[in-house]
């Protein structure tokens, strides 16, 4: 049953748009793309700072728990987020880490792709990393048309900021289109396991 | 993928679908005092009911809002106000009036851990009984509880229309998974859901009654300005809306206000059900719960136990007919709750088919899990 579930996790601090980066995720998906989809999130009391998680389920039939069970992709945007968020991700799913925030991964199926950095030199503004990140995911997931993504984040942000955030969008998109993701190990469980 | 060629589906939270829900029921009221879980219900309200020429009220508190709720909806606007556990607390002197002059009218309670403040932002089921006798004296009063996108709406027109049908206040208990998880949903047109609104006396003024017994037991009811001149009292009143103390006035008023709910049962007790048919054990579930339950029933399934799901949408009155006929067809009976054991204790209190009652409560602030629920199947 839970192989039709396609599950993203999102995961950084309070205040860095890791929440809003999932809603668009699942608006591409699930108003554009027309697929079921279930967005959920949580996050602590403060308005900033604190760990932050937000959680994309996608399926083809209607979806009935509507958290993450096995996630099939992390995106980590800082090392507590990550060390917090790893522990339920699948053998074979996929890491993506802002590498200026996270250094020590804790797989080897994992992406690095300098988000922050890319939002400050190519946009001018940190303020989008997510949307760099959100690209990556959206690219690497292979869940979401992305030219789906690209309406629903120009739907969902800020009047005034669409090319700001789309610019960001499509940086994360170019960025991770140089990733070969065949390089990486199918599983972080040994072909050895496989055969016991 | 999703059949829905001509319907554009739209990304909503829970929270979204209830204030989509109340408008399409015909809503143009809402006063509140904005409160996690449950600010996004205040927050496009204040947005959308001034467009529609509703009105929308912030007021200085809790107690404040859902008195103004009280005074909007004897004017004849069918009226909302939502809030979480504190709130909620606060409310429970006024709604026992709103219950005793028959007052319709909707409250959201989406909660979260308490008591007291609590854990703001995690989901809990800890109101169910609060919601039930949170006020005092013997009240009637009816409880819904959602646990979708889906059912925010359908849920929140069905309050709409027992509340106005029934004079009565409607509590819909929400969670804080449900209020802000967000699902593609294709809401029904105003074409494809029905509305009930209260009945208007049809008599001259001079001959008014206004608390008069009719073979529903819901009087007619009068809005002010109408020209019906009425009394309004949360004292026990006689037909006419006036303080009495005697007993046979007094008796005969508190029955009909019970027996108004009783005689609506088939209307107002609603339970859904997945995969009963041949089920051995059911899982008795509401709101967010139900939907963990729902994986654990199709799991255990698949692993060729006869599990089924029996989802509560109608808390009180206790659904109690549809139920007892799911614990006599099933041996064991799991009651998953994000409390300490609301709801078991109903059900154990209509168990008379001897069959087995397994609470599992979760209270660390997070949902019950489908694995946990699966566990308890599988060891049934």
């Amino acid at each position: 049953m839970s192989d039709e579930r396609y599950e993203v996790r999102f995961s950084g601090s309070g205040g860095q748009g890791i929440i809003t980066a999932a809603v668009i995720l699942a608006d591409a998906i699930g108003s554009f793309d027309n697929k079921f989809v279930c967005q959920t999130q949580s996050y602590g009391p403060e308005a900033r700072g604190g760990k932050s998680k937000a959680e994309v389920v996608i399926s083809q039939s209607p979806i009935d728990y509507p958290k993450a069970l096995e996630v099939d992709l992390l995106l980590a945007m800082t090392q507590t987020a990550c060390d917090a968020y790893f522990f339920d991700i699948k053998p074979e799913g996929l890491l993506i880490v802002d590498s200026g925030l996270v250094q020590q991964l804790p797989t080897s199926r994992a992406v690095s792709i300098p988000f922050t950095q890319i939002a400050r030199d190519v946009i001018g503004r940190e303020l989008v990393a997510n949307m760099v990140a959100l690209g990556a995911v959206g690219y690497l997931c292979g869940q979401v048309g992305l030219g789906s993504l690209e309406q629903a984040l120009l739907a969902r942000v800020p009047k005034g900021t669409e090319k700001m955030n789309s610019e960001a969008l499509q940086a994360g998109i170019e960025e991770a289109r140089k990733i070969d993701l065949d390089t990486l190990p199918r599983s972080v469980l040994s072909d050895w396991e496989d055969e016991l | 993928m999703v059949d829905s060629e001509n319907v554009k589906r739209v990304l909503l939270q829970g929270n979204e679908a209830i204030v989509a829900g109340a408008l399409a029921a015909g809503c143009r009221f809402f006063a509140g005092y904005p409160i996690t879980p449950a600010s996004e219900i205040s927050e496009l309200l204040s947005i959308k009911l001034p467009e529609l020429g509703g009105t929308f009220i912030q007021m200085e508190d809790e107690i404040a809002s859902i008195g103004a709720v009280i005074g909007a909806s004897l004017a004849g606007t069918k009226s909302l106000t939502a809030t979480s556990g504190p709130g909620f607390s606060l409310m429970q002197e006024n709604l026992g009036y709103a219950c005793v002059a028959e007052v319709p009218c909707v409250i959201v309670n989406v909660m979260r851990g308490g008591p007291s403040t609590g854990l703001p932002t995690s989901p809990s089921q800890g109101d169910v009984q609060m919601a039930r006798w949170g006020t005092h004296g013997d009240h009637p009063i009816i409880v819904l509880a959602v646990s979708s996108v889906a059912d925010c709406f359908s849920v929140t027109v069905k309050a709409f229309n027992l509340s106005e049908k029934y004079r009565v206040p409607v509590i819909i208990l929400s969670d804080e998974v449900v209020a802000h998880t967000r699902e593609a949903v294709a809401l029904p047109g105003n074409d494809q859901i029905r509305v009930i609104d209260r009945v208007a006396p049809d008599v001259p003024p001079e001959w008014y009654k206004p608390y008069a017994d009719n073979n529903r037991g819901v009087p007619d009811m009068a809005n002010f300005g109408d020209g019906y001149r009425h009394h309004v009292t949360g004292l026990i009143h006689d037909d006419m809306g006036y303080p009495t103390q005697n007993p046979q006035e007094v008796e005969k008023f508190y029955k009909r206000i019970h027996s108004k709910i009783s005689k609506g049962f088939q209307d107002i007790q609603v339970t859904k059900t997945f995969l009963m048919e041949d089920a051995e054990i059911c899982v008795i579930a509401y709101g967010s719960v139900a939907r963990s339950a729902l994986k654990a029933v199709r799991t255990a399934r698949e692993q060729g136990v006869k599990a089924g799901l029996v989802q509560l949408v109608t808390l009180f009155p206790f659904p109690r007919k549809s139920v007892d006929m799911y614990l006599r067809q099933c041996r064991v009976a799991i009651v998953p709750e994000m409390n300490m054991g609301q709801i078991s204790r109903e059900i154990t209190r209509i168990n008379q088919a001897n069959c087995r009652i397994v609470k599992h409560n979760r209270i660390d602030g997070h949902l019950i899990s489908p694995d946990e629920i699966l566990k308890r199947i599988v060891k049934a």
